[in-house]
């Protein structure tokens, strides 16, 4: 056991950095750069269960300390993820993966989900009802206590593998949604998806985003992402696994004092594409520096005075 | 891909929003013209994806208008400052397929790209036509360049100030065995449109990552989705579906 290891429902982490879902695809860019084996694990591309080409363009906005992306969970679908990426995944990546799935109506979720889940590759299964592009579905599952709890007790029904909720800070008490998702049998909680943010361009008067709105992500939501990962961890018995804005190795310790058992990089892949690899590299003297003998000693550590 | 540290060597205005800047560092992974870089600058979270106008031994040309926060930045970037940058991004085009005499079109900032495209057709013993279309007199840049380099250079203005009045389109109807062009998407669909032969056309969209992870820049094509960064940004006449 490493000073950087970490324990995810019952799958052992050589350390807890996870390249989050749509920041990372399906690995094979990132390998071409750097060996991924070294990550804990990856989140790979949102999957729904049928292809989606996803939102017009501009998807894409600057931010400060940020950025907005309103992608809409472009997939091939889960029949050729499963015939085409993840071949390509397992010969550039052994360690058990987390596959994202995403839906529109508990059925989807339930059906890809259930795919997923026979793949042997795959070691969780991270239920995403938290993405903001996409209407009518995503995210409203993830607003709602029973609709999410819903979600999770139908997956965790139809799947053996330990099941993640992806959840979504675009409401109200998040703690209530946790608290369902644990009660319907969920494993662990992922949190947070991105904010629902908009840029309007002063030249055109028009959005900047084709979507007019989408996901703010980046070093910006940090300090929120932290909030709600604390409030979150302190209302549940099941791991946390915190993301938002994460793009040092001093936030992945912030992170884990404020209560996550792991956490994921997002949009810090995409502007620095060995962010992850920084980041692993640069941990043990963070922890050094802050007298931190092993990473999981410090899970929920903030010390409340 | 590679990210390294560039020195600049070189930033100066061509006209009064376009600059030249020219940075010395490693180009090993510029493998075709067309490619681009991705730059990170001070206090902008995305790089700025930027397309190579040229690339020699270390020493790499782009050239850029200013139309944000962040060209605006990198204008009054000083000789000597150090930019982290991506390169070797994008597929580039393909110049085997040009034929004896190819046409380059351009339009406005995509010029650039075609000045290397230029050189290399050049250098494989083409004969290369170059069509450059501008709004007026005062943005017309790199005529001479890419007459030093051996091509026959027709320039057009919109307002008629300089060279032919009218768009690119006006110029096309000379013989050619192949075009490649690069320039705002209504001048790409006037050249699509009225191209008699094969050709190749580079894209342009908001990017996020620039190297295919973050799906940012798709598109729709014949041949499927592709991202304009990583699959494009050059696309076959023959695999391009215009949505209206």
């Amino acid at each position: 056991m490493g000073r950087l290891t970490v324990n995810l429902c019952g799958i052992t982490l050589d350390n807890p950095v996870i390249p989050a879902s749509g920041t990372f695809g399906f690995g094979y860019e990132f390998a071409e750069l750097y060996d991924i084996n070294i990550l804990g694990t990856f989140s790979f591309k949102g999957t729904t269960k049928e292809a989606r080409f996803g939102n017009p363009t501009p998807r894409i906005a600057e931010c400060t300390a940020g950025m907005i992306n309103a992608v809409g969970l472009q997939n091939p679908g889960v029949d050729k993820v499963i015939s085409e990426e993840l071949p390509k995944l397992k010969k550039c990546f052994n360690k058990p993966v987390m596959a994202n799935v995403s839906g529109f109506s508990v059925e989807d979720y339930v059906y890809t989900c259930k795919m997923l889940d026979k793949e042997p590759q795959v070691g969780w299964l991270e239920v995403n009802v938290s993405c903001p592009n996409v209407h009518g579905g995503g995210m409203s599952f993830g607003t709602s206590p029973e609709a999410a709890a819903e979600v999770v007790s139908a997956v965790k029904a139809a799947t053996t593998k330990p099941v993640i909720v992806k959840l979504s800070p675009n409401v109200t008490d998040i703690v209530a949604i946790a608290k369902a998702c644990e009660e319907a049998g969920a494993d662990a909680i992922s949190l947070i998806n991105t904010m629902l943010g908009m840029r309007i361009d002063l030249k055109t008067k028009k959005p900047v985003i084709a979507n007019k709105m989408g996901g703010f992500s980046g070093p910006a939501i940090f300090p929120v992402a932290v909030r709600m990962v604390y409030q979150v961890a302190n209302a549940v018995k099941i791991p946390v696994i915190g993301m938002g804005g994460v793009s040092t190795a001093e936030d992945v310790i912030e992170m884990m004092l404020a209560g996550a058992t792991a956490v994921e990089v997002g949009a810090a892949n995409l502007i620095e594409p060995y962010a992850c690899r920084n980041i692993i590299n640069d941990l043990p003297s963070v922890m050094d520096k802050y007298g931190i003998e092993n990473l999981s000693d410090i899970i929920g550590g903030v010390n409340n005075g | 891909m590679k990210q390294s540290f560039f020195k600049i060597t070189k930033n100066i205005p061509l006209n009064s929003n376009v600059y030249k800047m020219c940075l010395k560092g490693d180009t090993s992974f510029i493998t075709a013209p067309g490619q681009f870089v991705n730059i990170k600058l001070d206090g902008k979270y995305l790089r700025r994806p930027i397309s190579v106008c040229d690339c020699e031994d270390g020493l790499l040309t782009i050239i850029y208008k200013v139309v944000g926060g962040g060209t605006e930045q990198m204008k009054d970037l000083k000789e000597g400052q150090m930019l982290d940058i991506l390169t070797g991004l994008g597929n580039g085009y393909n110049t085997d397929v040009s034929g004896n005499n190819p046409l380059l079109i351009g339009g406005g900032v995509g010029v650039p790209p075609l000045y290397m495209l230029a050189k290399e057709l050049i250098a494989q013993g083409k004969k290369v036509s170059v069509i450059l279309g501008f709004n007026t007199e005062s943005e017309v840049f790199y005529e001479q360049e890419f007459k030093n380099l051996g091509c026959s250079v027709a320039i057009v203005t919109a307002d008629g100030s300089y060279g032919t009045k009218g768009f690119v389109t006006a110029k096309m109807d000379v013989d050619y065995s192949y075009f490649y062009t690069c320039g705002p998407e209504p001048m790409l669909k006037a050249v699509y449109k009225q191209s008699k032969t094969q050709g190749q056309m580079s894209f342009e969209e908001r990017m996020g990552c620039g190297f295919g992870a973050c799906m940012g820049c798709s598109c729709k094509t014949i041949a499927g989705y592709k991202r304009i960064c990583k699959d494009g940004p050059v696309m076959l006449k023959e695999e391009i579906l215009w949505e209206d």
